[in-house]
């Protein structure tokens, strides 16, 4: 594959990524003080996080019954206030388990 | 002090870096396998530091589609970054130069953002750092071992990995939903809309990139309007803020 082509690709992809990033950080400098801005904002991640989690959630193991059993770990141990290093590894250790046992 | 939040932000970004090495691993396997030279998914990693976004990216390149198409498509799916920097731009401390914020603007990634929202107080150029170091070396390590050496990896041990991220999202949300009804109404709605927006006809047309965006808007809208909060817009915390201060004397004064 072309050289060029790759390096010119990889700069228009992170040049694009970055510049949504920075944009809000630059412009928003005060603190904003409307409460239903504010309020929408304290939403904001509890709405992306959860949406970008489920359904996907079901389809990130190569098999559904591993997803859900690992699902299900995770929703327990994060109810018992685990720490999130805890949950993930907790999460992934029943997948493997659960795909050894065969599902 | 900023050390030590600098130090702070090293272990908060552990679990990230772990949950990143396994899904850069599958990024860097994929990007040779299609013939992408491994230099290549290293660098589109470290530049991009983004998960859709440079997996959808990749299929252009390997499909030598025009720069327009790459900037479009990018441009969609990560949109909601947009939104996750409007939030976090809110929650930078005051003080923050103009050059750190640049510099932490490259680091706004879903789990960046996820851990730094849970933070206790304002965000440090210190904190962001450390935070954003961990997990930028578990994203390009990964890729480069992916790249090399994934191939010899059980799948058992590689698909278990898969599921490391969305259970640190579900750290996240569970524990304050559990706490507050309004948080637990924003994650069901936010659930529903998401099933919707992936089996409905009609609408599970709609690319994964703008229904994250669509959904985003919908509900937090809705939650703010059904449960506004009423949170001042500085903290009460002024020591807390001087600390950050980045001379010499500000810095002893705050131990």
């Amino acid at each position: 594959m072309n050289t060029g082509y790759i390096i010119l690709g990889i700069a228009v992809m992170a040049l694009t990524t970055y510049f949504i990033r920075m944009l809000p950080m630059a412009i928003f400098r005060k603190k904003i003080t409307n409460v239903r801005i504010r309020s929408f904002l304290y939403y904001v991640p509890y709405a992306v996080l959860a949406a970008m989690t489920f359904p996907a959630i079901f389809s990130s193991t190569g098999t559904t019954g591993s997803a859900v059993a690992g699902c299900v770990a995770a929703v327990i141990l994060a109810y018992l206030k685990k720490g999130l290093l805890t949950v993930a590894v907790g999460a992934a250790a029943v997948v493997f388990v659960v795909q050894m046992l065969g599902f | 002090m900023k050390k030590k939040e600098f130090v702070q932000g090293i272990k908060d970004g552990f679990p990230i870096c772990l949950g990143y090495f396994s899904v850069s691993m599958a990024f860097g396997l994929r990007a040779v396998l299609l013939g992408m030279p491994v230099w290549s998914a290293v660098a589109i990693s470290l530049f991009n530091l983004t998960s859709a976004g440079q997996f959808a990216g990749l299929n252009i390149l390997v499909a030598q589609g025009t720069m327009v198409e790459l900037a479009l498509t990018t441009l969609i799916i990560n949109m909601r970054y947009f939104l996750m920097s409007l939030s976090v731009s809110q929650k930078v401390h005051s003080g923050m130069k103009m050059l750190h914020r640049l510099a932490v603007s490259y680091g706004i990634t879903d789990e960046i953002f996820a851990v730094s929202m849970q933070y206790k107080s304002d965000l440090t150029g210190a904190y962001m750092a450390g935070l954003i170091l961990t997990p930028v070396l578990g994203w390009t390590g990964g890729t480069l071992f992916g790249a090399v050496a994934a191939s010899f990896m059980p799948s058992a041990l590689t698909n278990a990995m898969g599921i490391a991220l969305y259970g640190m999202f579900i750290a996240i949300i569970i524990p304050p939903a559990r706490e507050q009804k309004s948080v637990l109404v924003t994650v069901v709605m936010a659930i529903v809309a998401s099933l919707g927006f992936t089996y409905l006809p009609v609408l599970k047309n709609l690319s994964g990139g703008w229904a994250i965006i669509v959904i985003t808007l919908l509900v937090s809208g809705i939650a703010a309007w059904l449960f506004p909060i009423d949170v001042p817009a500085e903290d009460a915390d002024v020591l807390g803020d001087q600390c950050v201060q980045e001379n010499v004397e500000t810095e002893v004064k705050c131990q």
